[in-house]
C-alpha cells in the first residue's frame, strides 16, 4: 500500500484514503463543443500512461476531500512529490535531485 | 516419448529454435506472450508469411501470459465482443490437436454468480444477448448453483447471499505456459524467428512515414510490417513511433493456495464481491483480484487488493478460510475508456497494434491471434474485430463492455 502525503493535511496517509483520479494537467476546452471529434477524443480519452515519471491526480477522499497533484513513478511506484491543485508542474530535474533516491528515472523510459 | 523414460529424459531436443537475428524480415511481432505467438502462427499457418520474427525483451510468455488466472468464456454483451471471444473459444475447442501441443484446455464451466436486483437483471440480459448471438449461458437458480458447485455458501444469512448465477458451460480454463509453448513450436517450425532477450528501442520510419525496422537491444532489424502486441507496455513502444494511445497501465494481481486434493469444480466469478476462483490441475486454487487503482508498470501491488479479494472468498466458500497461499503475483494490464481491445491498422503505414486486452486477454489468445494475422497479412481487418480500431474513440462508436459489466474489471 502507498504512503501518500496530502498537501492540504500535511501528513502522510495510507492509500485506502484516497482516490486515484487520473492524469493530471489536462485543461478541459474552453469551447468544447466547437472542437473536432479528434481534439475531443485526444481530451477525454488518450493519455499520455508514461513508463516512469507521471502527473496525476489523487482525492484523499476519507479525509479533506480535496483533489491535489502528484509526481510519482511509475516503475518504483515511489513519489516524488505532492502539491496542491492550482499550483504550476514543479521542475522535475530539481525535484528529481531533493529526492535523489526515490526519483530513479524508469528503465526505458524517454 | 518411451524411448526417453528408458534414458533418463535427457535427449529431448529444444521446442523452439533461437537463431541470429536476419537483416530483416516481412513482419516483426513485438511481445512473444501468448497474442503475439498466436499472431505469428496464424502468418505462417493460414497466410503463408513466415519471414516473421517476435522479438521479446524477456522470455517468452513471462509477461501476462504466465501471470493471468487462465480463464475462458466468451459470455460478452455486445455483438462485437460475442463475435471476438466466441471466435477463441471455437479455436480453443481444437487447439491442442490444431498446435499438435496438449493445452490442456478445460470446458469446466464458468458461472457468475448474482448477489443483488441489479445483478439478477443484468446477467439475464446478458443471457438473452448471449442466446441471439449462438454464445451458450444459462441461469440458475441458488440450488442449481450449489448443485453444480458444492463448495459454495448459499446461505441467507451470507454478507451478500447468492440470488442466483449465470453458468457458460462451454467456459472454464487452459494452461497458460503451454498456449505460449505450443504456439512457439507450431510458429517455429513453420519458420518463424523467435528472438528472446532481444529489447526494441525504437521504431525507424522511412521518408514517407512507413515503418523501416525496429532498433533493438541487438542492433537494428528491417520490417516491411510491424506488429505491437506489448500489452502493459504497448503506450511506451506506441510512444517510438510518436502514435499516442487511449491507453494506461495497471497493476493486476492474483495469487494461489497450496495445492489441495481436487475439491473445486469449475470457475466461480463475482463481480459484486469481486473476487474468482479455480484449481488448477496442480491442486493450487487459482484466485484473481482486482486491479490496484493507480497507473504503474511496477508489475506489483498492494496487499490490501488482495486482503479485499480474500475476504469475499472466504465470505462464499466457507471450507476455504483456513486454507493458506502460496504465492501472489502481479502483472501490467493495459485498459481501454471502453474495455474492450485495439486490434487494428495505426495512423503509421505498416503499423498494427493489438491491445487493450485489459484484465481478461488470455481467454481470447487463439482469435486475437487469428484477427491480428488476418489485419497485418491483408492490411485490412478481418470482419471479426472491424470494429476494434483505435478511430472508435473519435467517432464514438464505442464497443463499452465497461459500462456493460460484463466483466470483472
Amino acid at each position: 500500500m502507498l504512503l501518500i502525503h496530502c498537501p492540504y493535511c500535511e501528513e502522510e496517509r495510507p492509500e485506502l484514503e484516497f482516490r486515484h483520479a487520473g492524469e493530471a494537467h489536462i485543461a478541459r476546452p474552453a469551447d468544447i463543443a466547437s472542437i473536432s471529434d479528434e481534439d475531443f477524443a485526444q481530451y477525454f480519452f488518450y493519455r499520455d500512461n508514461p513508463k516512469g515519471l507521471t502527473f496525476e491526480r489523487w482525492r484523499h477522499i476519507h479525509g479533506c476531500a480535496r483533489f491535489f497533484n502528484a509526481v510519482r513513478d511509475t516503475v518504483s511506484d515511489k513519489f516524488v512529490t505532492t502539491y496542491k491543485t492550482g499550483e504550476p508542474k514543479p521542475d522535475l530535474a530539481e525535484a528529481a535531485n531533493e529526492n535523489k533516491p526515490q526519483a530513479k528515472k524508469g528503465r526505458g523510459s524517454k | 516419448m518411451a524411448r526417453e523414460a528408458m534414458r533418463g529424459h535427457k535427449g529431448w531436443g529444444q521446442q523452439w529454435g533461437s537463431p541470429e537475428p536476419r537483416g530483416e524480415y516481412d513482419v516483426i511481432i513485438i511481445g512473444a506472450g501468448g497474442h503475439g505467438l498466436a499472431t505469428a502462427y496464424y502468418l505462417a499457418k493460414e497466410h503463408g508469411v513466415t519471414n516473421v520474427a517476435v522479438l521479446e525483451k524477456g522470455w517468452l510468455g513471462g509477461g501476462n501470459t504466465g501471470r493471468n488466472t487462465t480463464i475462458i468464456r466468451s459470455n460478452y454483451l455486445y455483438d462485437e465482443s460475442a463475435g471476438l471471444y466466441d471466435h477463441a473459444v471455437k479455436l480453443w475447442e481444437n487447439l491442442s490437436q490444431d498446435l499438435n501441443y496438449n493445452v490442456m484446455y478445460s470446458p469446466r464451466g464458468v458461472m457468475m454468480l448474482a448477489h443483488n436486483v441489479h445483478d439478477v437483471q443484468v446477467f439475464k440480459r446478458h443471457i438473452h444477448a448471449n442466446r441471439l448471438n449462438g454464445v451458450d449461458n444459462e441461469w440458475l437458480t441458488p440450488e442449481q448453483a450449489k448443485e453444480y458447485c458444492p463448495p459454495l455458501n448459499i446461505s441467507q444469512t451470507a454478507r451478500y447471499p447468492v440470488m442466483g448465477a449465470a453458468l457458460q458451460r462451454r467456459g472454464g480454463t487452459a494452461r497458460h505456459d503451454a498456449v505460449a509453448w505450443g504456439y512457439a513450436r507450431a510458429a517455429s517450425d513453420r519458420g518463424v524467428h523467435i528472438i528472446q532477450n532481444c529489447e526494441v528501442t525504437g521504431i525507424r520510419r522511412g521518408g514517407n512515414g512507413q515503418v523501416t525496422g525496429v532498433e533493438t537491444s541487438r542492433g537494428f532489424i528491417g520490417a516491411k510490417k510491424i506488429g505491437v502486441v506489448a500489452a502493459g507496455n504497448t503506450s511506451v513502444v506506441m510512444q517510438m513511433a510518436d502514435v499516442r494511445m487511449p491507453l494506461e497501465s495497471f497493476p493486476l494481481q492474483a495469487l494461489v493456495s497450496e495445492p489441495v486434493k481436487p475439491c473445486f469444480p469449475c470457475v466461480v466469478m463475482s463481480n459484486t464481491v469481486h473476487a474468482y476462483i479455480s484449481q488448477s490441475d496442480k491442486g493450487e486454487l487459482v484466485i484473481g483480484a482486482g486491479t490496484d487503482q493507480y497507473t504503474s508498470y511496477s508489475q506489483t501491488g498492494g496487499l490490501h487488493i488482495i486482503q479485499h479479494t480474500l475476504d469475499a472468498i472466504c465470505e462464499m466458500f466457507p471450507m476455504f478460510t483456513r486454507m493458506r497461499m502460496l504465492r501472489s503475483w502481479g502483472g501490467i494490464v493495459d485498459v481501454t475508456p471502453d474495455r474492450s481491445p485495439i486490434i487494428a491498422r495505426t495512423p503509421v503505414s505498416g503499423l498494427y497494434v493489438n491491445c487493450g486486452w485489459g484484465t481478461g486477454g488470455f481467454k481470447a489468445t487463439p482469435g486475437s491471434g487469428h484477427v491480428f494475422a488476418h489485419t497485418i497479412a491483408n492490411d485490412n481487418p478481418h470482419k471479426i474485430n472491424a470494429g476494434y480500431t483505435i478511430e472508435r474513440f473519435n467517432s464514438g462508436r464505442l464497443i463499452d463492455e465497461a459500462a456493460a459489466a460484463a466483466v470483472a474489471h
